[in-house]
């Protein structure tokens, strides 16, 4: 299992899992983009390189999520996938692929607002890593 | 978390910790018994951690989880000593509602209430990334970051009385555009006069029923009559500003000494460069909210002297107020018996100044600032007025809805195999929507009872009755 669903009364959050950190921030690119649209039907045909940093892995997390959103709710650019190229608990660089917003091809679930810092979580334990983030919908 | 009865209406969460201040908490023993109230009412003592904090972490009737502060959270700060924190305001800076009358009654309206419903959400752009019809250069943008509703009204979309019926007259002065993110400003260009999705809304209503004749009269309101309230925000502009203030804040809290119990409090001293240009970016998106609600206003006005053939003068939609319901402010409230200049987040709550206060106009002196609740889809809303008890009690605060009660997947489960629009449709109220799960996650049972949440505050005396407000018409984004 790459995520699941959180319940929050006013919000969604997603826990994400991973092997390892480059998965476990893949995989949380891939969380929220489903939630938005369903990733599945996407071609991912164009792509674009992001760097961002952080204080620390959580923070690195929101901001890594924070910069995705905004090519959405900014550029209207939908994310496939990310593939992590270079990551440290202040860096990370990644390959982003992605679909322009066609309103006739995509689907769009639900409006993420923002990802929040509210019980976020990143973390390794013996089955691998692990995510917790919780969106403002 | 433990609370203690104070009265009827009020229950305190005694000073534990690092709380600076005690909680208070607006709730019928009901309330706060039958809903899970554990993870707000942490929330209410984490707002008591922070520094220069007066008097209570306080959290209105419709508290819920939110993510910092509750939602229902009021709290006020010193202005010299204390902070200001994006996440006491939240993402959609300056959401809130406008009510509007007409000189329409129900039977008017009915034969051609669908056609009215259809037309709206034709007109008015709502739903996920939805655009406007106003597209703002950089220049024109920063304009209306400014002005707020002024700049609308200056282009012939509204009347001087909409300004003088807005709280602030739709315009926050400290406002610079100068410390808004490209990104901000790119997000807000062509935003202005969208609804937006989730829980905002256009609806049409009629006055049930009136529960204060004086004040009514004064603001307009007859039984039998339809209304127009519209409940939106400042859009993608507030979130990214929202977002912008957030991650320069919570690098610089860890430069202030003190431990934060969460870091969505992510905060500043107000009298810093980083609380100033927090506080001065917050008051762009609050003035791109009025300004975007006064489009959609105006928008509306055209769309009923359309359907009903009526000129400006004889459809009579006047603006009764317009309140936000996410700020923070620089007010001034009597503290042990000084008066003291304060900075007010109010979140997911809205402002209840009393009669004879120097911030309202003529028109309120006499009867106190006119507060506007709305409730879900298929119940009722309330129109209220401010009172000298919210000054002295909740820095002039009171509720702000009904506050949610299912997350949005437990309301998409128990709306399963249910045909929601037709539930309503055959209580007399027409839906249209536009998100996929929106109704379903706006099903009227996600929403506590609205009436148990407004008579907490009358009750309690931080705001009081004036009228009943029933949907009949509903436009969900």
């Amino acid at each position: 299992m790459k995520y699941r669903l959180i319940d929050h009364t006013a919000d969604f959050g997603v826990q994400v899992f991973g092997s390892d950190a480059k998965e476990v921030f893949s995989n949380a690119a891939l969380a929220m983009f489903d939630l938005i649209t369903k990733v599945g039907s996407l071609k991912g045909l164009n792509s674009m390189d992001v760097s961002i940093s952080g204080e620390d892995w959580p923070d690195l997390m929101i901001n890594w999520l924070r910069e995705l959103l905004f090519l959405w709710n900014g550029k209207e650019l939908l994310v496939k996938r990310a593939d992590i190229t270079i990551l440290s608990e202040n860096n990370l660089s990644a390959k982003v692929f992605f679909d322009p917003y066609d309103p006739d091809h995509h689907v769009i679930k639900i409006e993420v607002k923002a990802v929040t810092y509210h019980q976020i979580q990143v973390k390794s334990g013996p089955s691998g890593w692990e995510a917790r983030v919780i969106f403002d919908v | 978390m433990e609370t203690k009865k104070i009265d009827e209406y009020r229950w305190e969460v005694p000073k534990t910790g690092a709380m600076r201040v005690p909680g208070i908490v607006y709730a019928s023993e009901s309330m706060l018994k039958d809903s899970d109230q554990k993870e707000p009412l942490k929330q209410v003592a984490n707002v008591a951690t922070l520094p220069g904090i007066l008097k209570a972490s306080l959290a209105m009737p419709d508290m819920h989880w939110g993510y910092g502060f509750p939602i229902g959270g009021v709290a006020a700060f010193d202005w010299e000593s204390g902070i200001i924190s994006p996440g006491g305001v939240g993402y959609d800076i300056n959401c809130g509602v406008r009510l509007a009358t007409t000189f329409l009654v129900e039977k008017d309206v009915r034969p051609k209430l669908k056609d009215l419903v259809h037309e709206l959400f034709r007109d008015i752009p709502a739903g996920v990334g939805s655009k406007g019809s106003i597209k703002l250069s950089i220049k024109e943008e920063k304009k209306v970051l400014r002005m707020g509703s002024k700049w609308v009204v200056q282009q012939g979309m509204g009347e001087a009385s909409d300004l003088e019926h807005t709280e602030d007259g739709g315009c926050m002065d400290n406002a610079d555009p100068e410390v808004i993110s490209q990104r901000a400003l790119e997000r807000g260009r062509n935003q202005l006069g969208t609804l937006g999705s989730g829980n905002h809304f256009l609806e049409i209503g009629v006055v049930e029923k009136i529960f204060a004749p004086e004040a009514a009269r004064i603001l307009g309101l007859f039984e039998g009559q339809v209304t127009l309230m519209l409940h939106s925000g400042s859009r993608g502009l507030g979130y990214q500003v929202c977002d912008d203030s957030l991650a320069f804040m919570a690098k610089h809290v860890k430069k202030l000494g003190f431990d934060l119990p969460d870091r969505q409090l992510a905060c500043a001293m107000i009298q810093s460069p980083e609380g100033k240009r927090y506080y001065d970016a917050m008051a762009c998106a609050a003035n791109y909210a009025w300004a975007n609600r006064q489009v959609l206003m105006h928008r509306s006005r055209e769309v009923f002297s359309k359907v009903f053939g009526l000129g400006p003068r004889d459809l009579g939609m006047n603006l009764v107020y317009d309140v936000c319901h996410n700020i923070a402010k620089k007010e001034k409230h009597l503290v042990d018996g000084k008066k003291q200049t304060v900075c007010v987040h109010r979140k997911g709550a809205t402002r209840s100044f009393p009669p004879g206060h120097e911030a309202l106009g003529d028109k309120f002196q006499k009867i106190g600032q006119p507060v506007i609740i709305p409730g879900d889809m298929g119940t009722a809303s309330y129109v209220l007025v401010g009172t000298h008890k919210a000054m002295e009690d909740t820095f002039g605060s009171t509720c702000h809805g009904a506050g949610r009660v299912l997350s949005r997947k437990a309301a998409k489960k128990a709306s399963k195999g249910r045909s929601l629009h037709r539930e309503l449709e055959d209580r007399g109220i027409f839906v249209k929507w536009t998100g996929r799960s929106t109704l379903a996650e706006e099903m009227p049972e996600a929403y506590k009872d609205i009436s148990q949440v407004v008579n907490v505050v009358h009750g309690a005396g931080i705001s009081k009755k004036v009228a009943k407000l029933r949907p009949i018409g509903v436009v969900k984004g």
